[in-house]
């Protein structure tokens, strides 16, 4: 699937990369927890978090991240999207909370993928 | 690249808004150089955990980075309180941040694990209220 399925899947926002919308996601991950995350190296992997600061940002850059979706609303401020702007990571915003996030998506065909 | 570069970071420990910066800088800096991606993800996460840790626990420190044609290394030196009981700080899940950490998606006790299970080597020096000093290595 791509970022542009995504945010169809989860009726969500992009807060920016509009550009980035046809590039492909394999796989996903859920966590609010940054090391937990980067406990699992994924391919092509969209991260849906509900948490919101610069470091969700960082910790997507560090694991080739395609895409971040902010779940529950959240809203990513100023200096993320600056940094996920010079990074090339699009940001997405959904109001479904992160379970049915996930089940969405996972309904559509997305899976975890393997551990590293 | 015949020669070992030396790349230099003083990590502040009172910002975690820029705890990052230096293994973004790094990540960024290996890519130009065309290091494989496998070898740079690893040194990124590697590094990225380690820098987090440093202004988590020990308000900073050096980080210095040594690239040969075979292998990184990462060799991290703080002035913290030191690890009293390394073996347990290795175990996933044990941490001693706190809750302020953990709400900022840190904490989990897997920062230590992590920067082992992606570097080919890794060494711990440590001395309690003199500070710790890491050692990675990442084979290209």
């Amino acid at each position: 699937m791509t970022v542009g399925d995504i945010k169809n899947i989860l009726k969500a926002r992009v807060i920016c990369g509009e550009q980035y919308m046809e590039r492909e996601v394999h796989t996903g991950c859920g966590s609010d927890m940054m090391s937990d995350v980067l406990a699992f190296v994924k391919d092509q992997c969209a991260l849906l978090t509900g948490l919101c600061n610069l470091q969700v940002i960082r910790t997507a850059e560090m694991m080739d991240v395609v895409c971040i979706i902010f779940v529950r609303g959240k809203k990513p401020d100023e200096a993320m999207i600056e940094l996920a702007n010079e990074r090339e990571i699009p940001l997405l915003c959904t109001g479904h909370r992160m379970f049915s996030a996930c089940g969405l998506l996972y309904d559509h065909g997305l899976r975890g993928g393997a551990s590293y | 690249m015949n020669e070992a570069i030396k790349l230099t970071y003083h990590i502040s420990g009172d910002d975690f808004t820029r705890a990052g910066e230096a293994s973004s800088d790094v990540k960024k800096k290996l890519k130009t150089m065309g290091v494989n991606p496998v070898a740079v993800r690893k040194v990124a996460i590697s590094m990225y955990e380690g820098e987090i840790n440093m202004v988590i626990h020990a308000n900073g420190g050096v980080i210095d980075v040594i690239l040969t044609p075979t292998e990184i290394t990462m060799v991290l030196k703080d002035h913290g309180p030191g690890i009293a009981d390394v073996d347990l700080a290795m175990q996933a899940g044990y941490s001693t941040a706190p809750d302020k950490v953990r709400a900022l998606g840190f904490g989990a006790g897997m920062g230590l694990p992590n920067m082992k299970k992606y570097s080919d080597s890794m060494k711990i020096e440590t001395a309690v209220n003199v500070g710790t000093t890491v050692t990675m290595v990442v084979k290209l």
